[in-house]
């Protein structure tokens, strides 16, 4: 099994989110990037297959130069090579036209990613590289296993999961639960050591365009301070008169 | 040309999101001059959509018994092109955020998920959509002649607007359906923090799962969901389907009561969308007072019976 793994480079959970230029641009000064949380997860998974079943498993990010140590940290944590595709990413559907690209050159026939970025949180990209491959897909996968070219899958549903099955090629955008977070795996000395010798190719855009274009972000309105009161009376009162909540 | 809006169902009934796109969708298609005409697969009782203004809505029924993504974005391109629809409007329900991308793929459409308004300009087509967990929006122009949109839950809300529509069925073509459903687990009887408009969740501030009784309580006495911090349900005193924030899940409700819970960036991150935020906890320092609207600097074993108490005396009331 030739898997290839999806991986967004993005600001750590508790960075400060400001924009610059106008508000046209996110402000990156300060900001620690990692992988993708949700990518995190399923980069996980797709270890387990390479272990256990022999499977290979290749990162891909589509990015600038400074995406790197971001796909190095991927290696560290045991992918075998890693493909930088050399373009600013736009919107989702350029991101997923990029990675069409590189599914098809690969040969691969399991797609992992998460299922969204914790930045722009667009949860389209993964759909519309299944889509644009005519790969089978499945969102929110909380459970998957390969035997041969049949998978069984579990996926989230408005209250509760679904298991579903389906054959291979296919796309997956894995969440929690696709492996559980104690067993999310940070990189050792010897695996920083062995990514610096593994391969990180940068390969040309084809250049796809972009459906969308940011105009300009905001910030939420400033919150108001707290109501603090010492009984619930008034507490229930504010809810029903005020807030109009209950 | 027309407006196309997909309405979510599950077991023939519609889903909450399937009402808030319809007032969306009826809105938007007054602001392009166009036709709203409104999709159902295997859905409920259309009269309940023209309550939202659906004037026209199109029903196919076939054999699927559950959600399939092909199949479904299959469907809403046929009528979309039998409709000449310009924009399809998705809701944020799990299949909802499923099809979208594909929708988009199969008309050429650009797609932007996560609207929390109406468009601001219709020429250019702007949309303003939540980013970075709720901490930013980001104005969207889409630049291709088709549009997706996906509204997120709980940011525009249903809208009462009543029509006399009429209904007509669709009969459409399905695709190899390339995953096959086996089996469907689902809580019953209990409200999911998906669909909720109250959760009450609570922190590692209460001790141990044997004192979750009166978290229950409580939400049973508001009709509310109930929900956790994530060391909550590593320690196992919770299930993993309770778990909110960055890495559990978002919770867009009209009442979000925070009891024992600090208030840490990643937790915060998955609530920012509720709207009234209220919390009790023991600590006047704990950064959720931050974030709150309302808040009981006390002890919650003190605190929440009392509380449910009082709320079910105001709920006779
Ligand atoms: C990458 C990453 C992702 C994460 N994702 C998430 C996530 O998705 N969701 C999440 O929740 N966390 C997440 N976390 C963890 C997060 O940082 C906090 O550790 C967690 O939210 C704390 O949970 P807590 O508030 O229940 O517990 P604590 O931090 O232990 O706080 C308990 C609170 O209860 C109060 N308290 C104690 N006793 C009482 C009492 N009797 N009555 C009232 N109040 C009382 C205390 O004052 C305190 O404020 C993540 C962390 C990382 C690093």
């Amino acid at each position: 099994m030739k898997i290839l793994v999806c991986i967004s480079h993005v600001p750590d959970t508790t960075s400060k989110i400001n924009f610059t230029d106008n508000d046209t641009k996110f402000d990156t000064n300060g900001v620690q990037y990692v992988i993708n949380p949700y990518d995190e997860f399923s980069l996980t998974r797709a270890m387990w297959f390479k272990e256990k079943q022999g499977a290979s498993v290749t990162v891909v990010n589509v990015g600038g130069a400074s995406t790197e140590p971001t796909l190095r940290k991927a290696l560290a944590i045991g992918a075998d090579d890693a493909i930088r595709v050399n373009a600013e990413p736009t919107d989702g559907l350029m991101v997923a036209k990029e990675l069409t690209e590189v599914v098809k050159n690969g040969g691969y026939d399991l797609v992992l990613a998460g299922k969204e970025s914790a930045d722009y949180n667009g949860q389209m990209v993964p759909g519309m590289l299944a889509s644009l491959l005519d790969f089978n897909f499945v969102n929110g996968c909380v459970g998957v296993e390969v035997e041969g070219t049949n998978v069984t899958l579990l996926r989230e549903i408005d209250g509760g999961e679904e298991k579903v099955s389906s054959t291979l090629p296919m796309v997956i955008a894995g969440q929690k639960g696709i492996v559980e977070e104690k067993d999310l795996r940070i990189p050792n000395m010897r695996g920083i050591m062995m990514a610096r010798k593994k391969p990180l190719n940068v390969v040309e855009p084809v250049g796809a365009a972009a459906a969308t274009v940011t105009q300009n972000f905001e910030k939420p309105a400033a919150k108001g301070a707290v109501k603090l009161v010492d009984n619930v009376d008034d507490l229930i009162d504010l809810l029903h008169n005020e807030a109009k909540v209950i | 040309m027309s407006v196309l809006v997909f309405a979510d169902s599950s077991e023939g009934k519609f889903k909450k999101t399937a009402f808030e796109v319809v007032s969306y969708g009826k809105k938007v298609a007054e602001e392009l001059g166009s036709d709203l005409v409104v999709l159902t697969i295997n859905g409920g009782d259309a009269s309940q959509l023209y309550t939202y203004g659906a004037e026209t809505v199109v029903e196919v029924k076939n054999e699927l018994t559950s959600f399939n993504a092909k199949a479904y974005a299959s469907i809403i391109k046929q009528v979309a092109e039998a409709k000449g629809a310009s924009t399809v409007i998705i809701d944020s329900s799990v299949d909802g955020l499923t099809v979208a991308p594909l929708v988009a793929v199969a008309l050429d459409a650009g797609y932007a998920s996560n609207a929390v308004a109406l468009p601001s300009s219709t020429n250019p087509f702007v949309v303003k959509r939540k980013a970075f967990s709720n901490k930013g929006f980001n104005n969207t122009e889409i630049s291709t002649e088709k549009k997706v949109i996906g509204v997120a839950k709980n940011s525009y809300g249903a809208h009462e607007n009543a029509v006399s529509g009429t209904t007509e069925s669709f009969d459409a073509t399905l695709p190899e359906l390339g995953v096959t459903s086996v089996e469907i687990n689902k809580a019953q009887g209990k409200v999911t923090i998906a669909d909720a408009d109250i959760v009450v969740s609570a922190g590692r501030g209460l001790k141990g799962p044997e004192n979750w009784g009166m978290i229950e309580e409580l939400a049973e006495v508001l009709g509310a969901a109930t929900a956790c911090s994530k060391p909550v349900s590593d320690l196992g005193w919770r299930p993993h389907s309770e778990h909110v924030g960055q890495t559990g899940k978002p919770v867009a409700a009209n009442l979000y009561i925070a009891i024992g819970i600090s208030g840490a960036i990643q937790h915060l991150a998955g609530i920012n969308a509720s709207k009234v935020k209220v919390v009790i906890n023991t600590d006047p320092e704990a950064p959720f007072f931050k974030a709150a609207d309302y808040g009981i600097v006390g002890d919650a074993f003190e605190v929440v019976p009392q509380l449910i108490d009082k709320l079910k005396a105001f709920k006779q009331a």
